[in-house]
């Protein structure tokens, strides 16, 4: 019993640290996707210019797409966007020529390649053509998720295997108890040529037994904790939708908690048995 | 059948459990160790069902070398041995028949061959009214011999019996040794380890005997001496 209950906390932690490495994944990758460099051109630009720019651009390999806003575009989607707003509407009219510049919006495939696109415009751009290159703000921000994110994992990490060492050690003494227990039965067992998996069989089936009893507990008290906790995290970022993730893979993460637990369950039972049970 | 070869087994603490110990036996001899506690015989058959491994020297079973097999090979040997021991060694929560019944099952064998031997064994040590008896129901004489049936059922070439009378009366004791005799003329190499002058004496068999672990004596129809 006591051996179920630790190898249910393991696999709980364990359970956590991959939903929260679900989470954490699509939330970034949800950050990530909403960022990019913005190039604005200068009000003087051709548009001929500044689509040869975008095409130079979309030939690096670090570049997932670019995107060309136009001047027009631009000054479209303010107004689409300050549609109710009365003293943008009367300035803009005030204002007899467009204010808003042309753009690109660079996505780069990972968020660390940002600052040498930016170098690369830097450089390579002709003169005359950018306003402004933005860029550097996002990359603080993702690198501080990021490492947030890291630091988490390593402590998730770091639970597991220490409740992991824990439950294999309760593991390790039940069964080395079963032996003790057992001795006298086992003696008569080598004494009339029992085979050494028909005496440690038994063994190894009782640590397999308590990974998998572990993994089914874990598992049904997982799904309350995804109910309750998924409304705050879809509060926190929206992309992240646990529960739905939980159901989808209730499978897999049995197997994983399964495999892991029975793991620990026949590693601990077979070093018991090659320590106590000499045949 | 069994060979030992300059066989020497010293202990941990420097004790020395057997010196240079050569002999052989062949196949339908009836052997008595003789000799006092601590002599060795113990550990001579601890050695010869690898139970322990010898510190030196090579012992011989068949067609095995007990002192080089891995314990895979070691279950198959124990099943050609039938060992018998002064503690009896049943398992208590079981009947006589599920003592014996035990041994196959441990080997393996399908129920129908339990059903089939285990009655016939147990006929044989002249126990069939007894089969669902547990141990403590059972006199001293009667826990040995379900251990002798125990022993046999696997039908082993040899049968070691390490003092199986010392916790026995005399008409007991006599009982297991006649069982031991019928055996033996059935076939099976026996092997007896005891201490029991009258019964070594009366047998006019082999005898070795051992004294502070080495052999100083070894006569066909021989008999209890040891200084």
């Amino acid at each position: 019993m006591a051996t179920v209950l630790v190898m249910v906390l393991a696999l709980m932690t364990m359970q956590a640290l991959m939903l929260f490495n679900v989470g954490t994944t699509t939330a970034v990758a949800a950050i990530q996707d909403k960022i990019d460099i913005a190039v604005y051109f200068k009000r003087a630009a051709s548009e001929d210019s500044m689509l040869a720019l975008k095409k130079t651009v979309e030939r690096l390999p670090q570049v997932k797409n670019v995107e060309y806003v136009s001047s027009d575009e631009a000054l479209a989607d303010f107004k689409q966007r300050h549609l109710t707003d009365l003293t943008i509407n009367q300035a803009l009219a005030e204002l007899n020529q467009n204010p808003l510049p042309g753009s690109l919006n660079i996505k780069a495939n990972d968020p660390n390649d940002y600052a040498l696109i930016a170098a690369y415009l830097d450089k390579n751009a002709p003169a005359g053509l950018i306003e402004k290159v933005t860029y550097s703000q996002h990359k603080n921000a993702i690198d501080r998720l990021n490492k947030f994110v890291d630091t988490l994992n390593r402590m998730g990490l770091a639970v597991t295997l220490f409740l992991a060492f824990a439950a294999s050690l309760v593991a390790f003494n039940t069964i080395r108890l079963a032996i003790y227990s057992n001795r006298d039965e086992i003696g008569i067992m080598r004494l009339v040529g029992g085979s050494n998996m028909f005496i440690k069989g038994p063994y190894l089936v009782t640590g397999i037994m308590y990974g998998f009893f572990g993994a089914l507990v874990a598992i049904i008290l997982m799904a309350p904790i995804a109910n309750i906790i998924n409304p705050y995290l879809v509060r926190l970022v929206p992309e992240v939708q646990l529960e739905t993730y939980f159901y989808a893979h209730i499978f897999p993460l049995f197997g994983y908690m399964m495999l892991f637990g029975a793991g620990l369950g026949i590693i601990s039972s077979w070093i018991a048995t090659r320590r106590y049970l000499r045949v | 059948m069994i060979q030992f070869i300059n066989v020497s087994k010293i202990y941990e603490n420097r004790a020395v459990g057997l010196e240079d110990i050569s002999f052989t036996i062949k196949p339908g001899e009836f052997v008595s160790l003789v000799g006092r506690s601590g002599a060795g015989k113990s550990t001579l058959i601890k050695l010869l069902i690898g139970e322990e491994k010898p510190t030196k020297g090579r012992i011989l079973f068949g067609a095995y070398e007990v002192n080089k097999l891995r314990s895979t090979e070691m279950s198959q040997l124990r099943r050609q041995v039938g060992i018998v021991f002064q503690d009896f060694r049943l398992l208590a929560n079981k009947t006589a028949f599920e003592n014996v019944a035990f041994a196959l099952e441990v080997g393996g064998r399908p129920q129908s061959e339990i059903d089939e031997f285990v009655p016939q064994v147990l006929e044989m040590v002249g126990l069939p009214s007894k089969r669902n008896h547990f141990p403590n129901q059972l006199s001293g004489g009667e826990k040995q011999r379900v251990a002798i049936a125990r022993a046999m059922i696997h039908h082993p070439a040899v049968v070691i019996a390490d003092e199986p009378t010392g916790n026995l009366d005399d008409i007991n004791s006599e009982e297991i040794i006649k069982l031991l005799l019928r055996i033996n003329e059935l076939g099976t190499t026996v092997l007896l380890a005891t201490h029991n002058k009258e019964i070594v004496n009366k047998l006019k068999r082999r005898v070795i005997s051992m004294v502070d672990g080495r052999i100083v004596r070894d006569e066909p129809n021989g008999k209890y001496i040891i200084m």
